[in-house]
């Protein structure tokens, strides 16, 4: 059987101006993560890891190798996703509520359903953001509220089509530390909630440790996974977890790996 | 004692501009009549008020002319401004293609246009109304162009990504994150409008403030030159404040750094 999300040997190149040689971006790179896996890609910056995220999403096609999600080649983009980024992108002039819709207006069957059960969606969306802590928010615009609510509602934006894969992009990489492990749980808990499947791309070795199952490093470009480690430490995890002596072991580890491949580029 | 410190400077604040406007036509009445400047040069404010007193019918007829020609130049801009500017933010190659030819286009000035308006179209209104349509159709191009072209990409893919088409994209994020930007040019081009208007007008027409001031001019009443150019600057503030308001109403989002956070 083959894996949820299936990235086998694939290779990218961006091309630059003609005549120039292009980047090459990734190669003969390979990712397997299961359905309701929570799986996090670590690596140096300009490793290509933001590439992976199109590359499953159907934004960009690769030059060699296969992708597949739920079992189906990605040819174009693969509406059973949603994803968030570092910037939650918010648009200023919806209302919190109406910016966490906004998919909604876009993926089918929800779209042409919308207008009929306007007020079911309504209420679905509300009851998102009281799961994030956002409850009675809706009506508010995103700029008033704090970058920590922002990403809240952006990751309420992603998962409103109940997509069964969420990509995410550094979300936190914006807040300050405490902020970030208050939406760490706020991720984790939407996890256990909902059971999508998740792929977090990230610099922050804690954020992958705390929160995946396997941990994927990249190395410089171009970009490949040059070693995936699996986190056993027991669920539901507390956050005084990354505190304890097998959670900071792991990091260290981790650390090295990406020493390790830095050193080589 | 603090509130009515506050009180008073918001009052200030309020009456300033009015207060600063007053003040410099006193200024220029005194440097007037202390200096004796002679009123062929310059005119003291209360000689044109004077004007302005005498010669209100006509005026008025004229400053009409100037403002129908003008809405009708600005009204054609934005129409063919935003259809252009939605164009050009659409697709890269036709920026691409159009660009250099806008660029020179808009460096033309539109003065020299005027001489082959008037061989094609005779002298009137049309000439004033072309002219005014092409001075202020640029920043309406540029500004809604730039509007679309600064769309964030992240954005882009989160919606590309749920198989949204160019259009959806357009409708839901690019047209209302382009307002602003509309709304700003608007401003610019409102007054450019009148620019156009009064020079062609001034080379080639038989109405309007620009003609009326050519006139009074070679008729060496100076007194009604500059109250023909206080009409002008009546308009061109009342329409600019007009689009002004226009702009904060539909827009209210991106006025957002005046409003505090969670309020």
């Amino acid at each position: 059987m083959t894996p949820f999300v299936n990235i086998y040997r694939v290779t990218l190149t961006y091309r630059g101006s003609p005549g120039s040689a292009g980047v090459l971006a990734l190669q003969d790179n390979s990712l397997q993560v299961e359905r309701g896996e929570f799986a996090a890609v670590v690596g140096p910056s300009g490793c290509g890891k933001s590439t992976l995220m199109k590359l499953v999403t159907g934004l960009v096609r690769p030059d060699a190798g296969r992708i597949s999600v739920d079992g189906k080649e990605v040819t174009g983009p693969v509406k059973i996703v949603g994803m968030a980024f570092q910037n939650p992108n918010m648009l200023p002039w919806r209302t919190v509520l109406d910016n966490v819709m906004l998919p909604l207006e876009i993926v089918q069957p929800h779209r042409s359903r919308l207008r009929k059960e306007k007020k079911a969606y309504r209420e679905k969306a509300e009851a998102l953001l009281a799961t994030v802590g956002l409850g009675g928010f809706g009506d508010r615009y995103p700029w008033q509220l704090s970058g920590g609510m922002q990403q809240r509602v952006s990751l309420c934006r992603a998962l409103i089509h109940e997509p069964e894969l969420l990509m995410l992009d550094e979300p936190f990489g914006a807040l300050d530390a405490f902020t970030r492990e208050e939406l760490w749980c706020v991720l984790r808990d939407l996890w256990h909630k909902l059971g999508f499947t998740v792929i977090l791309v990230t610099h922050d070795l804690r954020e992958a440790t705390f929160l995946a199952d396997s941990v994927h490093v990249m190395s410089a470009r171009p970009g490949r996974i040059v070693e995936s480690r699996k986190i056993d430490l027991p669920r539901p995890r507390d956050i005084a977890v990354t505190y304890e002596p097998a959670f900071t072991g792991i990091v260290h580890e981790l650390r090295g790996k990406i020493a390790e491949v830095r050193q080589q580029a | 004692m603090n509130g009515f410190r506050n009180r008073l400077i918001r009052t200030a604040d309020a009456t300033a501009p009015l207060l600063f406007t007053i003040a410099l036509f006193l200024i220029w009445e005194v440097v007037c009549q202390v200096f004796k400047v002679d009123p062929f040069i310059l005119p003291a404010p209360s000689r044109i008020i004077e004007a302005m007193v005498r010669y209100w019918q006509p005026l008025l007829r004229h400053s009409f002319v100037t403002l129908w020609t003008t809405m009708v130049g600005f009204g054609l801009a934005v129409v063919f401004g935003v259809a252009l500017g939605l164009l050009v933010g659409w697709s890269r190659t036709i920026y691409r293609s159009l660009y250099p030819v806008m660029i020179g286009f808009n460096t033309i000035p539109k003065v020299a246009v005027v001489p082959i308006l008037v061989i094609w179209f005779g002298i009137g209104e049309v000439p004033a109304i072309i002219t005014a349509f092409l001075i202020s159709f640029f920043p309406v191009v540029v500004n809604v162009a730039t509007g679309l072209a600064t769309m964030e990409p992240e954005l882009e893919d989160v919606l590309r990504a749920l198989g949204a088409r160019k259009i959806d994209i357009m409708l839901k994020v690019g047209i209302p994150r382009t307002l602003p930007y509309l709304y700003g040019s608007l401003k610019v081009a409102i007054t450019l409008a009148f620019v156009g208007t009064v020079v062609s007008e001034t080379i080639a027409a038989n109405a309007g403030l620009g003609y009326l001031m050519v006139q009074a001019g070679s008729n060496f009443q100076m007194s009604l030159v500059f109250a023909g150019l206080i009409a002008l600057a009546i308009e061109g503030i009342a329409m600019y404040a007009v689009f002004a308001v226009i702009e904060r109403k539909s827009t209210r989002w991106a006025f957002r750094s005046s409003m505090s956070a969670g309020a």
